[in-house]
């Protein structure tokens, strides 16, 4: 097939001294869907927040769609990228946040229409349509007029969701959505992920410590640890069958409880 | 034999012209406030500096220093580039209480910015907004609640400080006052009626303030 | 003539600023005791203030607090102008600087009185019950244990409102106190030159308000976060 969606080519980052990152080759292919599992501070997150260009990185090169995303060409040399082109790569990307991050002053439509008019130049019918179509998708038309603080974390949740969609992004970066939501409420947001788990062209990329749900939708599961990829491959593979000791050991820990 | 109420006229008078100051330099001086806070944070050097430099000597000098430097001292260096910087006594007044009022509001105003939390300017940058789209639709709407209680103060403040502007001879609250004391010789009377009314206006503007308050922040009295 | 002093207004304007500094910086001594002097009483009063508006008694507690807030919500001037004028009318008869300081003093009074009660409530009640567990009289646990955890709250609050004294010091020249601004006003008035003065007056305070903060952000940091021993 053509050039993965997201590819990682000897990616270094550190906080300092610290190496969160290190020579870390990893790709994903288009619409595939790919969940990240791991211990804390193995550097999951950071993973996805070097796509959404929340942090840079301090070696190496990320692809996204074949195009280098924290760098570009110019004058036949790859130079850091700058802030239009990276910019110009968000566009193929969307976000959902383990504590949502809705903007609390808008109603849920305005979280959805607000980007899609100001950043995209939709006009305000299409944004409402376009906006309209994705809360019916998560279950929350009647909501459509209240404020985040009105909602419980699951129906907030659900609005990071359609809030990301709303950009039609070609990749949907999932940043432990569950994590910060009562377990009661966690069964809805999957639900949701699990209905845009059919889409086709989505490429999904996600962080979670929900590990029957993983098994469940991924097309491949990564576990990482320490800044590396440990072990990668199907779901069956690695919960079913893991080889490396380090994989079993943490199945073995978070599976304890279930 | 004089009445309190024969004071009463007069006073009116001052007062309106003191409600006209504070109201002018108050609304100026927000103006000011939020260029000088937002100034403080901009990426552009100069544009930083600029703002520094407004707010360090508006806040390190006397406001009574200010208001006599544009009035006395300002014609007098339009003199001498050859400029005419003679203000009107309500200009300089109201330039003088806007100006200090001003950068004292630019600490509120970039306090509060800097308040909203990492997580808003997170969320703004996964939905692609430019810096400029992010400051004025997602992080201004949510400091400007952040900071009406030091505004509501700060409003108080001004209304006070409209005082001071009598010694540039405007015809405000104090004026009269000083006015009516000259020719009735009846400090007692003139001076507890107008600190009362001086009382009244600051109950005045802090309840409308108040109500400003919650009209800004609408959002954050929502609740399930 | 000003003290004593001449200005020099026949050899250019730096010869113009150096003569007249020497009057300046009389009259920023006098700014300076205005301050302090102003700033004690606030201390005093805002003490007294803040006690009444905390007493337990209604009849005491409502009183205070409205007369608190009056004192806030009025000019300086005009309650400057009341003292000069309405004080000598019932026989109390004070030189200007003192009825200024005065005057500085009640209206930072309002703003101490807010600071004590910030800074006293801002011990952790844990701390009240941890004295009366160990059966220490009231008295003792007001001075060993609520007091020395109070200060180090309370001292970079009243630092400010002393640098915020200062700043209206000059109001005190409506009443003839010969401080900064008032000189540099007497100087404009006979040389009709404004500008050399009064830019001087902004420079001083300046350096007159960044040496105070220094000074209470210095204080603050000798200050044990933790209280204060009291041997």
């Amino acid at each position: 097939m053509s050039e993965p969606m997201i590819r990682f080519d000897k990616v270094e980052k550190s906080f300092g001294t610290f190496n969160v990152l290190k020579d870390l080759d990893f790709e994903v292919a288009r619409g595939e869907k790919v969940t990240i599992i791991g211990p804390s501070g193995s550097g999951k997150s950071t993973v996805l927040r070097i796509l959404m260009t929340l942090e840079d990185i301090t070696g190496g090169a990320v692809y996204v769609g074949g195009d280098p995303l924290w760098h570009e060409e110019k004058g036949g040399k790859l130079v850091p990228a700058s802030e239009g082109h990276l910019r110009q790569m968000r566009t193929q990307l969307g976000m959902v946040f383990q504590s949502f991050n809705l903007f609390p002053h808008m109603t849920v439509l305005r979280n959805l229409t607000e980007a899609p008019r100001v950043v995209l130049g939709l006009s305000k019918a299409e944004a409402k349509d376009r906006a309209e179509e994705l809360l019916e998708l998560v279950g929350l038309t009647e909501h459509a007029h209240k404020f985040p603080n009105q909602l419980s974390g699951g129906q907030q949740q659900r609005v990071g969701i359609a809030r990301a969609l709303a950009m039609r992004p070609k990749v949907m970066l999932f940043d432990e959505p569950t994590s910060a939501l009562d377990p009661e409420l966690v069964g809805e947001v999957l639900n949701v992920i699990r209905g845009l788990s059919e889409e086709h062209d989505l490429t999904m990329l996600m962080v979670t410590h929900e590990m029957r749900f993983a098994r469940e939708i991924s097309d491949r599961v990564c576990f990482f640890d320490g800044g590396k990829i440990c072990e990668s491959g199907t779901p069956e593979e690695i919960f079913g069958n893991p080889k490396e000791e380090r994989t079993k050991q943490f199945l073995h820990a978070v599976l304890e409880g279930d | 034999m004089v009445s309190w109420t024969d004071y009463l006229v007069p006073l009116s008078q001052g007062a309106w012209v003191t409600v006209q100051l504070t109201f002018w330099s108050t609304i100026l001086g927000a103006i000011l406030s939020f260029a000088g806070g937002i100034g403080k944070l901009s990426p552009i050097r100069p544009v930083r500096w600029l703002s520094v430099t407004y707010v360090e000597v508006f806040r390190g000098t006397s406001l009574l220093v200010q208001l006599f430097w544009l009035y006395f001292a300002l014609p007098v260096a339009g003199d001498a580039i050859g400029v005419n910087l003679r203000l009107p006594p309500v200009t300089a007044g109201v330039l003088a209480l806007s100006l200090n009022i001003g950068a004292y509001g630019a600490e509120v105003v970039r306090g509060a910015i800097q308040s909203v939390s990492k997580a808003q300017y997170e969320a703004a940058k996964a939905m692609n907004f430019t810096p400029r789209q992010t400051l004025w639709r997602v992080a201004l709407p949510q400091a400007i609640p952040e900071m009406m209680p030091s505004f509501s103060n700060l409003a108080v403040q001004n209304l006070k400080d409209t005082a001071l502007a009598s010694l540039i001879s405007l015809g405000d609250l104090a004026f009269k006052a000083e006015q009516l004391r000259n020719y009735y010789q009846d400090s007692t009377t003139v001076y507890t009626i107008v600190l009362f009314m001086y009382f009244g206006m600051a109950l005045v503007l802090s309840v409308l303030m108040r109500l400003l308050e919650r009209n800004v922040g609408r959002w954050r009295g929502a609740r399930r | 003539m000003l003290f004593g002093l001449h200005w020099d207004t026949a050899h250019g304007d730096l010869a113009f600023a150096a003569s007249i500094l020497p009057m300046l910086l009389i009259g920023m001594w006098v700014t300076i005791e205005a301050s302090i002097l102003g700033f004690f009483v606030a201390l005093i009063i805002g003490l007294i203030l803040s006690v009444l508006k905390a007493a337990p008694s209604r009849l005491i507690r409502w009183p205070a607090l409205a007369v608190a807030e009056f004192i806030r919500d009025t000019p300086l001037l005009v309650q400057l102008f009341f003292l000069y004028y309405v004080l000598p009318d019932y026989g109390i008869v004070l030189p200007a600087f003192l009825t200024g300081a005065l005057a500085l003093g009640i209206q930072y009074s309002a703003y101490t009185a807010e600071v004590y009660r910030a800074g006293l409530e801002a011990v952790p009640h844990g701390q009240h019950e941890a004295a009366r567990a160990l059966d220490l009289p009231a008295r003792r646990t007001f001075t060993h244990v609520v007091l020395p955890q109070a200060v180090p709250r309370v001292v970079p609050a009243m630092g400010n409102y002393l640098v915020s004294i200062m700043k209206d010091v000059p109001v005190l020249s409506v009443v003839t106190v010969l401080e900064m601004l008032n000189v540099a006003k007497i100087i404009g008035d006979q040389t009709f030159n404004y500008m050399i003065p009064l830019t001087m007056v902004g420079g001083l305070y300046m350096i007159l308000t960044i040496f105070a903060s220094a000074l209470v952000r210095f204080a603050d940091r000798k200050l044990p976060k933790r209280g204060i021993a009291l041997r």
